[in-house]
């Protein structure tokens, strides 16, 4: 390879290589951070299409552009794209890039094994993006992976898998990496309950993750052997059970679902303080209110399950831990609007996206907290009421999360203010479109639409038509996103080392743009 | 410098295989653990379905009665004609009967057969005691051999005062190309 | 796929402009909110929802009127000063963590009642067993002799294929149709078996207030009762995805009077 280049970079401490290489060879965190974000951003889009194709088909009853085969297709990669190529390598390259800037260490502790986390999980995504044209097309029983029905996939089954592999390693590696960083590499006088509430929410969800993943692994290759080496896991057949599959991918998958919103709340917990000018209210009780929503995450798994029958004493006991998860949830939300009072509150983007987060995450609460009474849970189960709850935790919960945290450090990134007036212009459309979008779909669960179907009763076109809109407009706002993010990335007002009016924290002692190299020296703490 | 980051490292590398090797026995000993605690919380019991009991000895209990209902399903497309011979019998807990279901292999090759029981409710499940059943064991079956299958089976003295109505149904697999048979 | 993007574009705006102008004109409550149907469970299961939604409606209305007052009385621009003191508040924190778990245990309670009842099989005087497939159901009425298959009427089936050039508007009741409906009947409580024959289906319908998965292999069960003065046709649709036309194999049930059952049964048995 250029060894030129590479030769240079290191004659040059400051300064990275040039070109491609600089991205294929880097060990900067910032680097990473970046590529990961931007990673993310790419998989935000093409989940987004994929989404759009569902919502075009979705306008209307009856089938016009997609088979139903290749709706199922389209809904399960649109999930997989989503939680694992999109919402988690977002909050991965944030984690990236702010948690040496705030616990003031020079780099992330695993820079090798960094930047190779980075690639597995950026082949894993090709891989399973290819299986659309493989024969049989891609995965369509759902990202829940259910069998029997996973096993009827066609070609694209071990590819899936190995995709499912390679992006397990790849958040391992990222969570140990994070782990160890935390753990060591904090500056002097950093005691762990003086660390920002970002990397606090990290350093839980790192633990969520090593715990969760391999969980996930075991069952998918599980699926694998059952698949062709005749083992029978979950067939009935040789003694297996298909339900031990649901239980298997629910205890990974619930703690996946918190690893996707604690980091969401780490931020949320960083701008609010920030716009309000005070400091946030209860840092303790935020933190032990992360760790007891992780710890609670774990025994909660089977609500997604109450239809396959269990005893009642299974129903009660899943009812009430759920419930339970919305006492410390509740503490954060409470905590958050005790920080604004007596504040002084100005509304920037990132404060904007962050209480639009407050509202609209705590509506995707409510609708948790009746999903998980068991007796109605009969009624909500598999329909478009569970749609509409996930995705009001998911994407005005995470994706504002991380789309406050792209607004509130991207003039640390770049070193240029963006434009206030179209990044407002993006909140509004987003925050209105996507209410536009996933409202109407709780009265369409409500009134009995089930979910992943590609064409309807006629009763439901009305509300179908409704979210259908909020759809494209939801979608056709995101450019606006990217144009946001690329004229700053380009140029704009110079940003100062505090951007905002009331910074605090070590990331805002550096300059911005922040330099190559931080923190080579470790900062001193008051 | 150099002899204290080597010891260091030996320290390392020793706990590390440590912690992988017990990892792995750690999985080892899931198995009985998985044991103790199904015993302890009475979850599994769809798996204890498949197991012989030994009879109740107690007399048993005239004054109730309770409705076993058989049924049975073919999934698959293994070419079978399964079914029970009689739909449902009034059983008094406590009491050993006998009840049969009949099997033709519809297939023009030798096969196997395996049952798989289900009790609902899934409470009764631990209270519907097999001494004797074709599920078991794989049943073989001879070209368009058709034979009668015996499970002997006692409802418990226990069976909850809401149960009044159990059913024993079977899924009847071909299992010639299942490695293992059936568990 | 942005082809497809900007052909919907258009009508998309004028059909949500058409839909919003309608909305009021059919003003179906119904299709807002989870039907009450017609059997105890169902009833149970929507005072469960109702009593849920209220209320978080009241802890919204709480919640958001805290955080709408101090987006309105504490901005910058008006002049608010922070006050930097505010940290802590043990007995406030306190408050908020213990009030709210009482709330929820006091919330699930209520469902302990429902979910004996809803586990309760009791009493049941007809099984029906149901057999889930790839992409229709099997109805066996247990000891009587009495099976059948139930597929998705021919109609619906015709005008939802792709580029059939059929509007699904004029199909009475689009995918919601079968060519041979299971009937029950009424003021009878009925114990279903569930099970499938490849995949996991679901049978759902709303108006029963139940659904339960139908596993391969195993079998579950539920019950229903459709009110003695509410005979009807009630409908529902598989609810576990379970491949292709997972959206394609509708739920028909018709509930007759205990009589017209008895024949219709006694007829079947005949032809059968």
């Amino acid at each position: 390879m250029a060894h030129g280049n590479e030769a240079a970079g290191h004659g040059n401490h400051d300064g990275p290589p040039k070109g491609l290489v600089r991205w294929l060879t880097t060990t900067n965190h910032k680097d990473i951070g970046t590529m990961y974000l931007v990673f993310s951003l790419a998989m935000f889009l093409i989940g987004g299409l994929m989404a759009l194709a569902i919502r075009a088909e979705l306008f209307q009853p009856g089938l016009q552009f997609v088979n139903p085969s290749f709706f199922n297709q389209l809904t399960t990669v649109h999930a997989l794209v989503m939680v694992f190529g999109a919402v988690m390598p977002a909050t991965v390259g944030l984690a990236n890039w702010m948690i040496p800037l705030q616990i003031g260490a020079a780099d992330m502790a695993l820079p090798r094994m960094n930047l190779f986390s980075f690639w597995l999980l950026f082949f894993a995504f090709m891989l399973l993006i290819s299986t659309f044209f493989v024969p049989g097309g891609a995965p369509a029983a759902g990202w829940t992976l259910y069998p029997p029905l996973v096993l009827q996939t066609g070609t694209a089954f071990p590819m899936a898998i190995f995709a499912i592999h390679m992006m397990g390693a790849s958040s391992i590696m990222g969570a140990i990496n994070v782990i160890v960083t935390i753990v060591n590499m904090r500056a002097p006088g950093m005691t762990l309950l003086k660390m920002p509430l970002f990397s606090w929410s990290w350093l839980i969800t790192a633990y969520l993750l090593i715990a969760v993943m391999p969980v996930f692994a075991g069952g998918v290759t599980m699926l694998l052997t059952d698949y062709y080496f005749q083992t029978s896991f979950f067939n009935a057949a040789g003694g297996g059970d298909p339900v031990l599959f649901q239980h298997v991918f629910w205890f990974f998958g619930h703690p996946e679902v918190y690893i996707m919103i604690l980091p969401a709340f780490g931020i949320i917990s960083e701008i609010i303080p920030t716009f309000s000018r005070k400091p946030i209210f209860g840092y303790e009780a935020m933190v032990y209110a992360i760790a007891s929503i992780a710890f609670l995450s774990f025994i909660v798994w089977a609500h997604h399950m109450f239809t396959v029958g269990m005893p009642l004493a299974g129903q009660l006991f899943f009812t009430l831990s759920t419930m339970l998860i919305a006492v410390p949830t509740g503490v954060k939300v409470f905590n958050w609007t005790t920080t604004m009072w007596r504040g002084s509150l100005s509304f920037e983007p990132p404060m904007l996206f962050a209480l639009a987060f407050l509202f609209l995450f705590t509506i995707g609460g409510f609708s948790g907290l009746m999903l998980a009474i068991a007796p109605a849970d009969f009624q909500y189960h598999d329909t478009y009421f569970v749609v509409a709850h996930f995705h009001y935790v998911l994407v005005p919960g995470a994706v504002f999360g991380i789309m406050a945290a792209v607004y509130y450090w991207l003039p640390k990134w770049t070193g240029h203010m963006y434009d206030m007036t179209l990044a407002k212009w993006h909140f509004w459309l987003t925050a209105i479109f996507v209410n536009v979008l996933f409202f109407p779909q709780h009265f369409l669960g409500l009134a009995g639409m089930q979910r992943r179907i590609p064409d309807y009763p006629t009763q439901f076109t009305d509300w179908n038509m409704v979210s259908s809109i909020g759809g494209f407009g939801f979608g056709l706002s995101q450019l606006l996103f990217v144009w946001v993010i690329i004229r700053c990335v380009k140029g704009g007002q110079r940003a100062t080392a505090g951007v905002w009016d009331w910074p605090h924290g070590l990331e805002w002692t550096v300059p911005s743009p922040a330099p190559y190299h931080t923190f080579e020296k470790a900062p001193e703490l008051h | 410098m150099e002899a204290p980051r080597r010891k260091s490292n030996r320290g390392l590398v020793a706990r590390l295989v440590l912690m992988t090797a017990g990892s792995f026995a750690f999985g080892f000993a899931l198995v009985p653990l998985y044991d103790v605690f199904c015993e302890v919380t009475g979850i599994g019991t769809r798996a204890e379905l498949s197991r012989a009991a030994t009879a109740d000895a107690s007399a048993p209990d005239v004054n109730r009665t309770v409705v076993v209902e058989f049924t049975a399903s073919v999934p698959d497309n293994g070419s079978w004609e399964f079914a029970p011979v009689v739909a449902s019998m009034e059983v008094h807990p406590g009491r050993l009967y006998e009840a049969h279901y009949t099997a033709h292999n519809l297939a023009d090759r030798e096969t196997t057969g395996q049952a798989v029981p289900s009790i609902t409710p899934l409470r009764a499940a631990r209270y519907f005691r097999k001494t004797e059943c074709f599920c078991f064991t794989p049943q073989k079956f001879a070209r368009d051999e058709q034979r009668e299958l015996l499970v002997r089976f006692t409802v418990d003295r226990d069976l909850p005062p809401g149960i009044d109505r159990l059913t024993l149904s079977y899924a009847f697999y071909d299992v010639a190309h299942v490695a293992g048979g059936a568990g | 796929m942005s082809i497809v993007k900007r052909n919907s574009k258009l009508p998309a705006v004028a059909g949500a402009l058409a839909a919003l102008t309608t909305l009021p004109a059919h003003a179906d409550w119904s299709l807002l909110n989870m039907p009450k149907g017609v059997s105890e469970l169902s009833r149970g299961n929507y005072d469960m929802h109702m009593i849920m939604l209220w209320i978080c409606f009241a802890i919204a209305v709480v919640t958001f009127g805290a955080m709408i007052f101090a987006m309105i009385r504490f901005r910058k621009s008006r002049g608010a000063v922070a006050d930097t003191k505010l940290l802590h508040n043990a007995r406030l924190e306190a408050a908020w963590t213990l009030v709210p778990t009482v709330i929820l245990i006091a919330m699930a309670i209520p469902s302990v009642e429902k979910l004996i009842k809803i586990e309760d099989m009791s009493g049941s005087e007809l099984t029906v067993k149901i057999t889930g497939y790839q992409w229709y159901w099997q109805y066996e009425y247990l000891g009587k002799q009495v099976s059948f298959y139930s597929r998705l009427a021919r109609t619906s089936d015709l005008a939802r294929q792709r580029g059939s050039g059929i509007d699904p508007n004029t199909v009475e009741n689009y995918l919601l149709e079968v060519d041979k409906p299971l009937v029950v009947p009424t003021g009878t409580k009925i114990r279903l078996l569930l099970t499938a024959n490849d995949v996991i289906h679901a049978w759902w319908v709303p108006d029963f207030g139940m659904k339960r998965d139908a596993i391969p292999g195993f079998m579950n069960e539920m019950w229903i009762s459709v009110d003695a003065d509410k005979p009807g046709t009630y409908r529902g649709k598989c609810a576990e995805l379970c491949g292709a036309d997972h959206g394609f194999m509708p739920i028909v049930v018709v509930a007759k009077p205990k009589p017209e059952f008895e024949a219709w049964l006694a007829q079947q048995q005949v032809t059968e």
